[in-house]
């Protein structure tokens, strides 16, 4: 398995440093999965998932409140402190009140060049919001191209939409070897790689999943452990997958940005890119910050535990986070009517200490 | 004349007035059934007026929320939607209201209950969630106006889109009332409802003189009929007779406060549960907040309202509303509040339950203090839940905050 050791990137921001030095590509740092990322590559620059990384919050406290999310506050913190100075720009797509008036406040403050937004549609269930989305791409493409002044043609999207595709059904295969029991990989392996994809040279990333795949396959073996899903926005916690595992629970689906969110849902090949792209968007698997139906997040999340067997799920919710916390009775209830059981963890910019974590994470396993 | 009748003397009369009309709103509201009528819960943002042409008794969460807060019963409501699951950290509206429906809480015995929901998220993306968790609770369905945020203008595709939910809305009321929709009525509506805001940002515009008629602490309890009742001549008379209580106020030397030496802006939603102590502290310091952000909010769209297309000029009339535009704009638009009604200082209540409101506060006063040099103070605070209020802490916060002002005027 030498290949895994391509995804430990260990530093990201130095990685992406040294990767805009060695190729000159322009990189643009973006903070949700609703980043439009095959436009950004498809005009030759390099998307990159800034998930913050500074332990102590100092400088972002003189622009933010204490009551908002340590993503926002970390990624802040992040560029006030000069560490993204490699950086030509960021991209914020509409998702929460946070993240939206994160955008004026990093306009105003992080001092980088460029600075776009994405503000999509709230609710995909309507023609008109399809189609606003898809004019909203319009918008970035030639935001874009004036920007860096190159041209998005027609033949680049195209490409990045196979790349793409190809990214999202590579990591979609080794979940599902996971939740067959066929994977060699940790839990903590996985997060590693799916955040990797969001860091790493693109092209990169594909040839790495494809020689990995064959390394990690097992046939399948007994396994006891308890099969677990996570719920949730992201996990940059790779702790708390190791913690389930010593504690006799396997993570076999999740419900999180940093996992099924990023790559489920492929992007039509025939029809006009712009269009294939906005409706991937559209119609993807929805965050809570979107609005389909009242129902759509629980019957989602319902049809992937009887899909992968799922025993009990975690929560993990960001603290101050909230249209997941918004979502968690309803979908707790739903958890309940079909008999699985579910606890939920409210994180903070720090894990609370291994001991009390494990204890916790033990116990619920224990109870399954 | 003793000191307690002076300060009778000072009371705003429209009051009464004012609190028969809501009494009377809500009797209605809750009687809507036995009359065949429909009621619809509506965002405090939301465009209200399709709802007032279909006959529709248009109810405000929000409002409930406010009314919550000032009887002093959010607290036992948010930690009722705790043991719900629901999150300390949300929104205290939404944590009230989501925890007196299925107990007919609050000081009114709940809210009657919706035919249909309309939700605007121009406000914020709590609503959006709250009322999911409403349409779910009361099954009823649920139309979202969904308006894309302006970071810098409103785009054309962002107009494009706002204008088809227009026609989406109208059919959502057509099939959901079983009548047409009047368009004759519509534009009726729509000048009541610029009328109405004209005569709003009328009554707040008196403030401008000095002594100020009225304080934020009074357009806080004027509010409530420029967002319940916008688009109805019930509103248009009242302000209409508010104005005139102000103009002669003005006219015989009648000030909110006794002795007005210095004149403060206010910024946020007030915090409901604490507004006489508030404007009882600042007073003593013998300062008055004459105006704010919050209720200026409802006369805002006046720039882009149109009396003669109020359909179509509902686009941006309810797109490019105050907390739907960044950081930037708000700050121009403070300073403006702050050249307008020149105030000496500025009050932000940093405000636990709203982010879009409170997130970017602290580059607004940077710019404010870049711009103006006034100086400035931010409460910490929460407008239901006054788990989340230290008075003492507060209190020291206003007196050093006030020694600040009185220097700076010496
Ligand atoms: S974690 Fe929640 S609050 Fe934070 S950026 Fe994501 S959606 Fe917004
Ligand atoms: S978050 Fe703010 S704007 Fe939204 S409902 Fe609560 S107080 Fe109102």
């Amino acid at each position: 398995m030498d290949i895994l050791k391509k995804f430990e990137i260990g530093n990201p921001y130095e990685y992406v440093a040294s990767l805009k030095k060695a190729t000159g590509k322009p990189v643009l740092a973006y903070m949700c999965s609703y980043t439009p990322e095959e436009i950004i590559y498809a005009a030759g620059l390099h998307p990159f998932r800034i998930f913050g990384q500074v332990e102590a919050i100092s400088k972002a406290d003189a622009h933010l409140q204490a009551y908002s999310c340590s993503l926002v506050r970390g990624a802040l913190e992040d560029a006030l402190q000069g560490k993204l100075s490699f950086v030509d720009g960021a991209v914020f797509p509409h998702t929460c009140d946070s993240i939206q008036r994160l955008s004026d406040i990093w306009r105003l403050n992080a001092g980088m060049k460029h600075h776009f937004d994405v503000v999509w549609a709230v609710k995909l269930n309507t023609q008109s919001a399809r189609k606003y989305m898809h004019d909203v791409l319009v918008r970035f493409v030639s935001e874009l191209e004036q920007s860096f002044v190159v041209k998005i043609t027609d033949e680049k999207l195209k490409h990045a939409i196979t790349t793409y595709n190809e990214i999202r059904s590579l990591l979609k295969t080794i979940w599902q070897l996971k939740s067959d029991n066929k994977s060699a990989l940790t839990g903590s392996q996985m997060n590693a790689l799916i955040k990797a994809a969001m860091i790493m040279d693109r092209d990169e990333v594909v040839a790495n999943l494809r020689a990995l795949i064959p390394s990690i396959q097992l046939s399948p073996k007994k396994e006891t452990r308890k099969r677990i899903m996570l719920i949730g926005g992201i996990c940059n916690h790779p702790d708390i997958y190791d913690y389930i595992e010593s504690g006799g629970g396997v993570v076999v689906w999740d419900d999180l940005c940093t996992g099924s969110r990023y790559f489920e849902g492929a992007i039509a090949t025939d029809e006009d890119p712009l269009t294939a792209i906005a409706n991937r968007y559209y119609e993807r698997n929805l965050c809570p910050a979107k609005h389909r139906d009242y129902y759509t997040r629980a019957e989602t999340i319902k049809a992937m535990i009887k899909e992968h067997n799922v025993q009990g799920a975690i929560f993990l919710y960001l603290k101050f986070c909230d249209p997941h916390s918004f979502d968690y009775p309803y979908l707790k209830e739903a958890l309940d009517e079909v008999g699985v059981p579910s606890m939920l963890v409210e994180l903070e910019q720090q894990l609370p200490s291994e001991g009390q974590m494990k204890t916790r994470l033990e116990a619920f396993i224990d109870m399954i | 004349m003793s000191e307690s009748q002076e300060k009778k003397d000072n009371r705003i009369k429209s009051v009464k007035r004012m609190k028969e009309i809501m009494t009377n709103y809500y009797i209605e509201a809750k009687t809507a059934a036995q009359n065949n009528k429909k009621v619809a819960w509506i965002t405090s943002g939301g465009p209200v007026e399709p709802l007032l042409v279909m006959d529709v008794i248009p109810v405000y969460p929000e409002n409930h929320g406010a009314m919550i807060g000032a009887s002093k019963m959010g607290v036992d409501l948010c930690q009722k939607a705790e043991e719900m699951g629901y999150c300390r950290d949300l929104c205290s509206y939404a944590r009230s209201d989501i925890a007196a429906a299925p107990i007919n809480g609050g000081p009114i015995g709940g809210l009657p209950k919706p035919d249909f929901l309309v939700c605007c998220n121009n406000i914020c993306g709590t609503v959006l969630k709250w009322y999911e968790v409403q349409a779910r609770y009361f099954n009823v369905p649920l139309f979202i106006f969904d308006t894309p945020f302006c970071h810098s203008e409103m785009t054309k595709e962002a107009r494009d889109y706002v204008g088809a939910q227009i026609l989406e809305y109208i059919s959502f009321l057509e099939e959901h009332c079983g009548k047409k929709f009047d368009y004759d009525k519509a534009s009726q509506v729509g000048k009541l409802s610029v009328a109405g805001q004209r005569l709003w940002q009328a009554v707040l515009d008196t403030a401008m003189h000095k002594p100020a008629p009225m304080s934020a602490f009074d357009a806080f309890f004027h509010l409530a009929l420029i967002v319940t009742l916008r688009g109805t001549q019930i509103v248009v008379d009242y302000y209409t007779e508010l104005l005139n209580e102000m103009k002669e106020r003005i006219a015989h030397g009648i000030s909110a406060i006794p002795n007005e030496k210095y004149r403060l802006l206010w910024d946020n939603l007030p915090v409901w549960y604490k507004t006489k102590w508030l404007s009882d502290t600042f007073a003593s310091h013998d300062a008055c907040l004459v105006a704010d952000t919050y209720t200026t909010a409802w006369c805002r769209q006046l720039d882009y309202l149109d009396e003669n297309d109020f359909l179509k000029s509902m686009i941006e009339g309810y797109t490019a509303i105050y907390l739907n535009i960044s950081v930037e704009q708000m700050a121009k638009a403070v300073i403006g509040m702050i050249d307008k009604y020149d105030v000496d200082g500025l009050v932000m209540h940093s405000n636990r339950s709203c982010k879009p409101y409170s997130l970017g506060q602290y580059d607004i006063q940077r710019i404010v203090q870049k711009e103006r040099g006034i100086p400035s103070l931010i409460i910490e605070a929460d407008m239901v839940d006054e788990r989340n209020f230290s008075e003492a802490q507060v209190l020291t916060r206003i007196e050093a905050f006030m020694e600040i002002i009185k220097d700076k005027k010496r």
